[in-house]
């Protein structure tokens, strides 16, 4: 740089003004690429922050406290010693007056038939059984009176936890003013508490919200990935072994392979019309079974299986197959005794990644009928049961207010099912890593 | 007594067969397994095979043939099995006698006829139960006689176990073909049915659609109006609004993830976008009409305008939401597969970082996101639960996206769930609908797949 003029011509003005324009394009370049992260995981924390803000209270349920009276009048003075007549004298029973008069004895001044209906309508309809179940529990109870926590309806929950304001026209809320002053008058007796929703996770669906449960359904997605997992693994571990290692590079094996790229893409709900016109219209099996539901889930997840089989396969070093032949193994024990049992945890990382995909899965089980409101656990592969996806995908269209609770409850079940199954692939992952 | 119990039959068998066989194959040899052509073990399988695979095709051809076998069987030895009945009635009718025949009906229920109906159902039931087992024991017997017998020293059972297993293997492989196959004949047979009722002109070009009254259309002659132009129109709007979220975000998102980001946040971000591609849909769709779509609408009534509940806004933007990963995780990797050296370039020219991304690094990547973006475009085509449960039912032919619009899926989903008979425009609307689904993602794998490798091949 002899020049004399080179140092004025870098700091010239024209020179400067490119380069700070140049750097503020920089800046905002970055910016945007920053904003568009920061986006994506807004969406995120929004989408997780709507949904535990939504479902914590699906966890804890309105409970109220009444004296009730067992008088053996009541139960054909059953003896509880004979488990038969004493169960047909607990259905028999009409616990709903029992509800009734306990109801009463707090509050005398409720006489109209309306003014007695509002005040039941504080219980939920699941109270009568929870009377049957504790009079099954303590059979001494029959006879005496004893105070009792039972489940109160939706509504009570609501108000407890100020989602109904008070605010708001009678007309618009469906707690009337005379039921919100007995409900203060309960919290004022020590009468209400809310408690832990057990009922939430032992019981199956219902057409009450305080009643309704995740266990039928998540009983039924374990039933249906049970059946898929049974199918998938055995054929797409072994389909990647065939294609990895035995395979002839043929047209025909170029058709597979581009084949299972293509299923991989397909949309599953088109899996589910196959579904439908195979399993259910072909074959005849039974509608709404986890036994369809996983066949079809299992025809899903086929294609992903094989390909993560498969890189899992290649990530053997092949001085290990050459290893093995040399001291004479057969081509078959060769993968038999080394070669699959080193792929292994990467098959079965990518094994449980395809079936929590599985979990999630709604939209092909809606085609072979898994939408149906079913009240039962499932307990055989060809019940009808529903999954914990479709159970929400129900409850999300239900109208009452408190559903959208139990639906955002029902989605944290989901995602700390899918956590733990995706965890568990991590784990497994990191071991596989440290390995080779 | 269950079908299982010819499964536990041939099972009991075939172990049998292996133990017989490798303690033969034991004898033969005098004891010592150095003398046996394969390890003792492998005439084992070489026998448990021969006994067990004929006995499994029995139980399996079983399985597959026998219940329509009885159900025919059933409804022919019925007195008045002469009178024609319609599909419907025998069905009706045979589902009647099972219930009655498993007790699952009140005895009040059940007259005479039926009972005996019943009756004759569980006998042939049972006696078409003991036939399989009693066939699948014999065929295993026989297998198992006939391998033990050809157990030498000298007989190289390793090679035909593994045979055996190399073709099971290779069937596995084929069977990923067979579901495409599958898939195909499913849904090209029921669109054939479906155009045997609607003309495919009218069903790819016609302009109105609504299902629900063709059933009552039909009734009084007319033709049934299945135009699916509103249908496809509303999947490309909803879908387009998705690529115009998803698009810049994903790609910028891995753009800073490249080039911007300290080890730190990406370490934090990157987990992040796979926790977004691992949300379940439905959870995604229960978002959208929870949260979004209320949100979408109050935002339009505070503007002045007027926003459907169930807006193609909202839908799309949760799609676009959803499919952000994908398309950040497809560019990743086109810009991770530009060479170093043009990137390096560009910097020895004194170019920015943006200027190098803008004009070499992006241009360079081009074909590869491109082909990841129409990947992602097929995904948001098929993507089903957002839509059904954000989307609307009502098929509107419009571009405005704060218009409830319907999809493809979302008619799938509500023509095929709950009530359906198999023979009504109606329902088989539904499998065109899957058709036209299927063979549009299709061709968007395809060109994604060759734009990629095409481009793979440029700088390898």
């Amino acid at each position: 740089m002899t020049d004399p003029d080179s140092r004025a011509r870098w700091s010239a003005p024209a020179l400067r003004a490119r380069l700070a324009r140049r750097h503020a394009a920089e800046r905002r370049f970055r910016r945007l690429g920053a904003a568009a992260i920061v986006t994506a995981m807004a969406s995120l924390a929004l989408l997780l922050a709507s949904i535990v803000w939504n479902g914590h209270g699906a966890f804890r349920a309105a409970e109220i406290r009444l004296d009730i009276a067992f008088p053996e009048a009541a139960f054909d003075a059953a003896d509880p010693r004979d488990p038969v007549a004493f169960e047909t004298a607990l259905a028999r029973a009409d616990t709903a007056a029992l509800l009734r008069d306990a109801l009463r004895a707090l509050f005398p001044e409720a006489q109209s038939r309306r003014d007695v209906r509002a005040l039941q309508a504080l219980v939920s309809s699941g109270a009568r059984g929870a009377l049957r179940d504790a009079l099954r529990a303590d059979p001494s109870l029959l006879g005496r009176s004893a105070s009792l926590w039972l489940p109160a309806d939706d509504e009570v929950d609501l108000f407890l936890r100020g989602r109904i304001a008070r605010q708001t026209p009678e007309a618009e809320r469906r707690l009337s003013d005379l039921q919100i002053a007995w409900i203060e008058q309960l919290e004022a007796a020590q009468r209400l508490r809310r408690h832990w929703n057990t009922r939430f996770f032992t019981s199956g669906d219902s057409r009450e919200p305080e009643l309704a449960g995740v266990w039928g359904a998540a009983v039924g997605s374990f039933l249906t990935l049970l059946v898929a997992l049974g199918l998938v693994f055995p054929v797409g571990v072994a389909a990647a072994i065939y294609l990895e290692e035995f395979a002839p590079r043929t047209r025909w094996t170029d058709v597979v392979e581009v084949n299972i790229n293509n299923l991989a893409a397909v949309p599953s709900i088109v899996f589910g019309l196959l579904g439908l016109a195979v399993f259910l219209n072909t074959f005849q099996l039974p509608r709404s079974a986890p036994l369809v539901g996983g066949m079809t889930l299992a025809l899903m997840t086929l294609p992903t299986i094989i390909i993560t089989g498969r890189a899992a396969i290649q990530a053997v070093p092949p001085s290990i197959r050459e290893a093995a032949r040399g001291i004479g193994a057969s081509p078959v024990q060769v993968v038999g005794h080394h070669v699959l049992p080193l792929a292994m945890p990467g098959i079965l990382t990518g094994t449980i990644i395809g079936m929590a995909r599985a979990l999630g899965e709604t939209a092909p089980l809606l085609m072979i009928g898994m939408v149906a409101f079913i009240v039962d656990v499932p307990s055989s592969f060809t019940d009808a049961a529903t999954v914990l996806p479709v159970q929400i995908y129900l409850w999300a269209d239900s109208p009452e207010r408190a559903f959208v609770e139990k639906t955002s409850g029902a989605v944290l079940v989901l995602i700390v099912f899918l956590i733990l199954m995706n965890a568990t692939a991590i784990v497994l992952r990191k071991r596989f890593e440290g390995r080779t | 007594m269950s079908p299982l119990w010819t499964l536990l039959l041939v099972a009991a068998l075939a172990s049998a067969s292996f133990v017989l066989a490798r303690k033969r194959a034991l004898a033969a040899a005098g004891g010592r397994a150095a003398a046996l052509h394969s390890l003792p073990g492998y005439y084992g399988w070489y026998a448990a095979l021969w006994c067990g695979l004929p006995g499994l095709a029995v139980a399996l051809g079983w399985a597959l043939g026998a219940s329509q076998l009885l159900d025919s069987l059933a409804l022919g030895a019925l007195p008045d099995a002469g009178v024609v009945q319609s599909e419907a009635q025998r069905a009706l009718l045979l589902n009647d006698i099972k219930n009655a025949a498993a007790g699952r009906l009140a005895p009040d229920a059940i007259d005479a006829g039926l009972a005996a109906a019943a009756a004759h159902y569980t006998a042939l039931r049972a006696r078409s139960l003991a036939l399989a087992l009693g066939l699948s024991g014999l065929l295993s017997a026989a297998g198992a006689c006939i391998a033990l017998r050809a157990v030498r020293p000298r007989l190289a059972a390793r090679a035909k176990v593994e045979r055996v297993l190399r073709l099971g293997l290779l069937l596995c492989s084929t069977l990923a073909v067979l579901v495409t196959i599958g898939i195909v004949l499913s849904l090209v047979f029921e669109t054939l049915r479906f155009f045997q009722q609607v003309s495919p002109s009218d069903f790819l070009f016609g302009l109105h659609w609504s299902p629900q009254t063709a059933l009552r259309a039909d009734q009084v002659g007319s033709s049934g109006s299945f135009g699916a132009v509103p249908i496809f129109a509303g999947t490309l709007l909803i879908t387009g609004i998705a690529m115009l979220v998803a698009v810049p975000i994903g790609l910028m998102s891995a753009v800073y993830m490249g080039f911007y980001a300290s080890r730190p946040f990406r370490d934090v971000a990157k987990p992040m976008l796979e926790i977004l591609a691992g949300v379940p849909t439905v959870v995604y769709g229960f978002f959208a009409a929870l949260v979004v779509a209320p949100f979408v609408r109050d935002l339009g009534v505070t503007l002045g305008l007027t926003v459907a509940s169930e807006s193609a806004l909202a839908a799309g933007l949760v799609m676009g939401v959803m499919i952000i990963p994908f398309v950040s995780s497809l560019s990743d990797d086109a810009i991770t597969a530009v060479p170093g050296s043009l990137r390096e370039g560009s910097f020895g020219l004194g170019a920015t970082r943006s200027e190098t991304i803008r004009l070499v690094v992006l241009p360079a990547a081009l074909p590869g996101i491109v082909g990841g973006v129409l990947l992602a475009v097929s995904r948001a085509i098929g993507e089903t639960m957002i839509v059904v449960m954000a989307a609307g039912l009502a098929a509107n032919l419009t571009l405005n996206p704060l218009e409830a619009v319907t999809t493809v899926t979302v008619q799938i989903v509500t023509l095929l769930t709950g009530d359906q008979e198999f023979d009504s425009a109606k329902t088989l609307s539904a499998f065109a609908l899957g058709l036209v689904l299927f063979v549009v993602t299709l061709l968007l794998n395809l060109v994604a797949l060759h734009v990629v490798r095409r481009y793979r091949e440029k700088y390898d």
